[in-house]
């Protein structure tokens, strides 16, 4: 080590322009570099940005001409150019209501079953199932809900809640036929299975995020497996959980190919899960095209920047949830 | 109790264990471990293990690092259980019992046997809660009752003065020192009768240590406890056997006092004045 250090030194002391050279080229790459990825980095924000003042912007014709209308009324007539946005907002949040009501159950008790219960072998083709899952095109669910799905629900679930709670006060407006397959529920199904996996794979990669040697302990005084997840693994990663529930309730509101073809697209708020309803992103993608007039254009751009907000509080809170569950891991 | 324990295996008990037994005859052999081995995987990690725990007595496991102390500690309350490919083969005698059997039932025995970890381990709820937890798991007590049962559980851990008001503070709030005494509090809450622990100083300063070792002296009274330990001067102070294992074999166990004043292995004698390990 010695010896090489001193065989070096004399011929660094003899080439220090090239070195220097050399030196000052490497600035040069480093300081570009920094500016390409600082200008990479900044452009997420300019088109942020950029969304949001188009947005706004596109939304302000149909917002001073309506002033609150727009939120608190359901009329949705191209003709007369009168536009409130309540039909849709109603339906994407009861749409995904539905998906979340299920999916979070069902994802909790899959991520459980597959963090503590599983055995080994199963343990990799349910978690690649559950990742595939998510990675089927939204219109893939679309044509499968519209073909098999809501014709299914029709003939089996649907008459059988109309049956069911016919007699019960609440829930038999709830649940008011006629069966037409398609309709609010069938959506909120749909998106339910969409939201599945998100929900199942972060509960699963929180639940493993518990130090092993906590379960341990629990389990060490003598707890039995309900136990150790209903007093240690959910207490400790109930944030992470919410956070998971949080993006996965993100997509649910904002998806829209499933939902266009499976929900009715009337714009209309029915006391009935079984009626056809519209969401906010369904409207949009249908009646861009045939949107003529400016007021009927810009009602759905408002429409948009409606999703717009919902999505991104919804975004924001489960982003700062998920921060909350890094650090206290950390 | 231990002269049946004697009859029991006689063929099988290593010399070391008998010499040891013969100069103990005074105790109750509560915990008899005989010819265990332990897998991991395809790895032999334990190597025919013959070793007692004796009733109201602290036996210390001493050893280089990977020799398997921890790892015969996790064969007392099976909690290798967890861990699909891990196995022990070979008995395991608590009263007489074998716990190795398959037919064992696991809380039970975990209620029997306490574990406290190397690290503090306590649960994700307030202090009061983390007692009241383990206690509830067994006997439902009306809440006045269990204000008792935890306040009685944070004084035997020596930790009832500096806690007392504020039980409703989530246990992390806790410094490392008193979170590990939360869990010795909480294990001995459950009013087990064999006590193990797994480094339990190794992660807490000399104060805190000098703490849980006078604990330790006090808790021996009424519980069967193993430590394992890699801090030589800890198991000449608390113990009063010394086992001491290399390689994943036990060499060496006998008297605390004479496994650091006399031990017959040269492995040992090695070990303890620090000429290896």
């Amino acid at each position: 080590m010695v010896d090489l250090a001193l065989r070096d030194a004399p011929a660094a002391v003899s080439s220090p322009p090239d070195r220097l050279r050399l030196l000052g080229r490497l600035r040069l790459i480093d300081g570009s570099f920094r500016t390409i990825t600082f200008a990479a980095a900044v452009s997420v924000l300019v088109i942020l940005g950029g969304v949001i003042v188009a947005l706004i912007e596109g939304a302000l014709p149909a917002l001073q001409a309506f002033g609150l209308d727009f939120l608190t009324t359901s009329r949705w007539n191209p003709v007369t150019e009168k536009f409130g946005a309540l039909a849709p907002i109603y339906g994407t949040l009861v749409t995904s209501l539905i998906a979340m009501t299920i999916a979070v159950p069902f994802g909790i008790l899959i991520a459980m079953f597959l963090t503590e219960l599983c055995p080994m072998w199963l343990r990799r083709p349910i978690g690649i199932a559950i990742e595939l899952l998510a990675g089927i095109p939204s219109i893939i669910y679309g044509i499968w809900g519209l073909f098999v799905f809501a014709p299914f629900l029709q003939h089996t679930l649907q008459p059988a809640l109309i049956d069911l709670f016919g007699p019960v006060p609440i829930l038999s407006t709830l649940f008011a036929g006629p069966p037409y397959g398609i309709g609010v529920l069938t959506a909120g199904l749909i998106l339910a299975i969409m939201v599945l996996p998100f929900v199942t794979s972060i509960s699963r990669d929180v639940f493993e995020a518990v130090p092993p040697v906590l379960k341990e302990a629990a389990y060490g005084l003598g707890c039995t497996t309900w136990e150790v997840f209903r007093h240690v693994v959910i207490p400790f990663a109930r944030v992470g959980v919410t956070g998971g529930v949080m993006l996965g309730l993100g997509r649910a509101l904002g998806e829209t190919m499933a939902v266009t073809f499976v929900i009715g697209n009337a714009h209309r708020i029915s006391g009935s899960l079984l009626a056809p309803g519209t969401t906010i992103s369904a409207t949009i993608a249908n009646e861009f095209t045939e949107a003529l007039g400016d007021l009927y254009t810009s009602s759905l751009v408002a429409l948009g920047l409606i999703l717009f907000v919902i999505t991104f509080v919804v975004l924001a809170i489960a982003r700062y949830m998920l921060m909350r569950i890094e650090r206290k891991i950390g | 109790m231990s002269s049946t324990g004697l009859s029991h295996g006689s063929n099988t008990v290593p010399a070391p264990v008998v010499a040891a037994r013969a100069a103990l005859a005074d105790a109750d052999e509560k915990v008899a471990i005989r010819n265990v081995d332990f897998y991991y995987g395809d790895n032999r990690a334990l190597k025919s293990i013959s070793v007692s725990l004796y009733a109201r007595r602290v036996t210390a496991f001493i050893g280089p690092s990977g020799c398997g102390k921890s790892t015969l500690l996790r064969i007392l309350n099976r909690i290798y259980d967890l861990y699909p490919n891990q196995r022990a083969e070979g008995e395991v005698l608590l009263d007489g019992n074998n716990i190795l059997d398959a037919k064992q039932d696991l809380n039970l025995l975990r209620a029997r046997v306490g574990m406290v970890f190397q690290k503090p381990t306590p649960f994700p709820m307030s202090i009061y809660e983390n007692i009241a937890f383990g206690i509830r798991l067994y006997e439902p007590l009306p809440k006045s009752e269990m204000d008792g049962r935890v306040e009685q559980a944070l004084k035997r851990a020596a930790l009832w003065n500096e806690v007392k008001d504020k039980l409703s503070a989530n246990g992390l709030s806790l410094s490392g020192g008193q979170q590990q005494r939360l869990c010795i509090a909480r294990t001995v809450a459950v009013q087990p009768e064999v006590i193990l622990l797994d480094e339990p100083c190794s992660a807490l300063d000399p104060i805190s240590t000098a703490k849980i070792e006078e604990l330790i002296d006090e808790l021996k009274t009424e519980y069967t406890i193993a430590i394992v330990t890699h801090n030589m001067q800890q198991a000449a102070r608390v113990s009063d056997y010394t086992a001491f294992m290399y390689l994943g074999e036990l060499v060496e166990f006998d008297t605390t006092s004479k496994m650091f004043t006399s031990p017959v292995d040269p492995r040992t004698q090695d070990y303890i004045t620090g000429r290896f390990g």
